[in-house]
C-alpha cells in the first residue's frame, strides 16, 4: 500500500513538474552559429529571469540552413528561426504559411541583428600570394567552397565574387559570368556544407584559399592555431545578414510568443551584441561596433537587395537548377 | 518439405496455426512503414507534369549521376562479392588467433554511422592522410575522385557478402568435399565445381543486399567524392540539392526513377538467383 501511494506521489510530483516547468524555446538555426547561441542563450536566460522571475530554457537545433527551413516547414516546432539567408525564411512563409509574408520588416535592420562577410583564409605565409578576388581566378591556385546549391554559406561565397567582378571597371553580367564561371573551375571538391569545406581545407590540406564566412574563418584560425592560416579580407565583399524570425503559428499555438519576441528582442541589446561580435559576428549597434572595431576590417560591402535584386530573384536566376551556376560550372565537359 | 508445407496452406490457411495473425502483421507492417512512404513518392512525383519530369529526371546532370551511382554500385558490388567470400572462407575455414575479434569487425560498417567512415576514409585518402600520401606521388587518386566513391561503398556493402555466405559455408557438408577428393578431383576442381555452385546462391544474396545498400548510400560518399557535377556526384546528392531548393516534387522524381531501377535490377538478380538455386539443387 505505502508503495502505491509512493509511485501516485511520484506520478502526480513529475506531472505537477511538468506544468510549472520552465517555459521552453527552440531555437532552428544554422550550423556556424552553434557557439554564439550557446552562449547568448545562457545570457537571455538571465535576462528573462530578472525581468519576470520565470525560468526560461532554449533549445538549440543547427544545421543547414535549408534543411533547417524545411524541418521547420514539414513541422518542427520551431519558436524562432535564425537561419543563413532570408530566401529560406521567405520559404517558410510561401511553402507553410507559418509567418507572415512582411517579416522581415517586423525587427530593425531587416530582421538581422547581426551581420557577417565573405573573406578568405589562406595557409600561414600566404604562399600563393592572394590578395583579392582576382587572385582566386589564377591559373593554379585551388579555391574551396563548398556548393553554393546545397549550402547558404556558399550562396553568400558566389554572390560575393559575382559583386566584385560586376563593380569592376567595364564589369557587367558577361564579364561576371566569365570571372566566377573561372573561378569555379579552380575548385577541385565541392562540399555539401560550410563546415564540411572548412573541413576540407584545415584538415585535409586540399585547396591554397578557402572562401568563408568571416566567423567561421575566425573560429578556424582561433581554434586550429595562428601559426597555421591567416584571414585575407578582400577589397570588396558582400554584406551577409544572417536573419531571425518568430515562427508566429508555433508560439501562438504553444502559448510562448511574449517570451520569443523577448529572445528576438534582446539580440539587438548591448548584451545580445557584445555577445555577437565576440562571437565574431559583425554588430549592428553603433556603439557596440565601435568598441569591437579592432577586429573587423573596413571593407566595401554590397547587398543583395541593391546588387541581385533581393534572395528570392537571386535564388532563381542563379542558384536553381538550370540557372547561372549550372550554365558556368559544368567540369567533365 | 518445403514444398509439402506449401500444398498445406494452399488447402486452407487454418491448416497452418497461427498463420492467419502473423500474415496479417506482416501486411500491416509491410504496409505502414514500407509502401504508404512509398507510395506518397509516387503521390508527390504526379504534381509534375510528363514534360516537367523528365526535365528533372533526364537532365544531363542527373544522367551522369545515374552512371556514377549505379556503375561505382556495380563495382563495389562485385570487390564485395570477391573479397566477402574470401573473408568469410578464412573466417569458417580456419582457426587462427583473434579470428573472433575479426569476425566481430565485419560487423562494423553495419553499426558504424555512416558519415563518421566517410569522413575517416577522406582523411586517410586525401593527399595529406595516411594512404593518401603514399598512392598519390604514384598517380593514384583516391580521396574526392569517382574512385572513392567505390571506397566508401566497398567499406558499408562488405558485411552483407561476408555475412550471408557464412552460413552456408558453416553448414557445409564436409563428405562432399572428401567424397570429390576420393573420386581424384584437386582442390582447384573441387572448389569450382563442388563448393562454388554450392555457395553461389548466398554470394549472389549477398551481391544484390551490398549492391542495394551502396546505390542508396549518402552519408559516407559526400565525403569523400568531391561531388563534382557530371564527374563525382552521386543521385542521392542531386535529389538532396533539389530539396536544398525546395523543389520537392524534382526531388521525388529523381527518387521514383532510382527506386525503379534499382527494383528492375533486384529483380533480375532475384530472378537469377532462383536459377542458380535451383541449379544448386540439381
Amino acid at each position: 500500500m505505502y508503495r502505491i501511494i509512493s509511485l501516485f506521489l511520484v506520478v502526480t510530483l513529475f506531472h505537477a513538474s511538468q506544468v510549472f516547468a520552465a517555459t521552453e524555446l527552440l531555437n532552428v538555426s544554422y550550423d556556424p552559429t552553434r557557439e554564439l547561441y550557446q552562449d547568448y542563450n545562457k545570457a537571455f536566460a538571465r535576462h528573462w529571469k530578472q525581468k519576470t522571475g520565470q525560468d526560461v530554457t532554449v533549445k538549440q537545433s543547427h544545421g543547414g540552413s535549408g534543411k533547417q527551413a524545411r524541418a521547420v516547414i514539414d513541422g518542427l516546432d520551431a519558436d524562432v528561426v535564425t537561419l543563413a539567408l532570408a530566401y529560406d525564411v521567405d520559404e517558410i512563409h510561401n511553402k507553410a504559411k507559418l509567418i507572415p509574408k512582411d517579416w522581415q520588416k517586423r525587427l530593425p535592420k531587416n530582421s538581422s541583428p547581426y551581420s557577417s562577410t565573405i573573406v578568405f583564409l589562406v595557409r600561414k605565409g600566404n604562399p600563393k600570394q592572394i590578395r583579392d578576388w582576382n587572385d582566386l581566378v589564377r591559373p593554379g591556385v585551388s579555391v574551396i567552397t563548398p556548393n553554393p546549391k546545397t549550402s547558404g554559406g556558399a550562396r553568400w561565397n558566389y554572390l560575393a565574387a559575382w559583386a566584385y567582378a560586376l563593380k569592376q571597371k567595364g564589369g557587367n553580367e558577361a564579364s561576371a559570368r566569365e570571372f566566377v564561371g573561372k573561378l569555379f573551375r579552380n575548385v577541385p571538391v565541392l562540399d555539401s556544407g560550410a563546415r564540411g569545406a572548412t573541413t576540407t581545407f584545415v584538415q585535409r590540406g586540399q585547396g591554397d584559399v578557402l572562401i568563408a564566412w568571416e566567423n567561421e574563418a575566425f573560429l578556424a584560425v582561433n581554434e586550429l592555431g595562428k601559426d597555421r592560416f591567416e584571414i585575407v579580407v578582400p577589397s570588396l565583399s558582400i554584406l551577409a545578414e544572417p536573419p531571425v524570425a518568430l515562427v508566429d503559428r508555433v508560439v501562438d499555438r504553444k502559448g510562448t510568443r511574449a517570451v520569443a519576441q523577448e529572445y528576438l528582442k534582446y539580440l539587438y541589446s548591448q548584451e545580445g551584441q557584445e555577445i555577437a561580435a565576440q562571437n565574431y559576428y559583425r554588430p549592428s549597434d553603433r556603439k557596440v561596433a565601435a568598441k569591437y572595431a579592432k577586429l573587423f576590417p573596413k571593407l566595401r560591402l554590397v547587398t543583395v537587395d541593391q546588387t541581385f535584386g533581393g534572395w528570392t530573384r537571386a535564388q532563381k536566376t542563379h542558384f536553381a537548377d538550370g540557372g547561372t551556376f549550372d550554365q558556368i560550372y559544368r567540369p567533365g565537359r | 518439405m518445403a514444398r509439402s508445407l506449401k500444398k498445406s496452406h494452399a488447402a486452407g490457411w487454418g491448416n497452418l496455426p497461427g498463420f492467419a495473425p502473423t500474415m496479417g502483421y506482416t501486411l500491416l507492417c509491410l504496409l505502414v512503414v514500407v509502401l504508404v512512404p512509398l507510395s506518397t513518392l509516387f503521390f508527390k512525383a504526379a504534381t509534375l507534369t510528363w514534360d516537367e519530369f523528365v526535365g528533372a529526371v533526364a537532365a544531363p546532370r542527373v544522367l551522369a549521376s545515374y552512371r556514377v551511382t549505379f556503375g561505382a554500385a556495380l563495382l563495389a558490388a562485385l570487390t564485395n562479392a570477391f573479397f566477402g567470400v574470401i573473408v568469410a572462407w578464412a573466417l569458417v575455414r580456419y582457426r587462427f588467433p583473434g579470428r573472433r575479434i575479426l569476425d566481430a569487425l565485419v560487423d562494423l560498417p553495419f553499426a558504424l554511422p555512416t558519415a563518421v567512415a566517410g569522413i575517416t576514409l577522406a582523411g586517410i585518402f586525401a593527399s595529406n592522410g595516411w594512404l593518401g600520401n603514399v598512392l598519390e606521388p604514384l598517380g593514384i587518386k583516391v580521396a574526392f575522385t569517382p574512385v572513392g566513391i567505390w571506397l566508401a561503398m566497398v567499406f558499408i556493402g562488405l558485411p552483407f557478402v561476408v555475412r550471408t555466405v557464412q552460413p552456408v559455408l558453416e553448414e557445409f557438408d564436409r563428405e562432399v568435399e572428401e567424397a570429390a577428393a576420393c573420386l581424384g578431383g584437386n582442390r582447384w576442381q573441387i572448389f569450382t565445381r563442388v563448393v562454388f555452385p554450392l555457395m553461389f546462391p548466398a554470394v549472389l544474396t549477398g551481391f544484390t543486399l551490398a549492391f542495394a545498400r551502396a546505390v542508396g548510400e549518402y552519408g559516407s560518399i559526400v565525403f569523400i567524392a568531391g561531388n563534382m557535377p557530371m564527374v563525382s556526384e552521386i543521385t542521392p546528392l542531386l535529389i538532396i540539392t533539389k530539396l536544398e531548393q525546395y523543389d520537392y516534387a524534382g526531388a521525388t522524381a529523381v527518387a521514383v526513377v532510382m527506386l525503379l531501377v534499382s527494383f528492375m535490377l533486384l529483380l533480375v538478380l532475384n530472378l537469377l538467383q532462383k536459377w542458380s538455386r535451383r541449379y544448386a539443387e540439381q
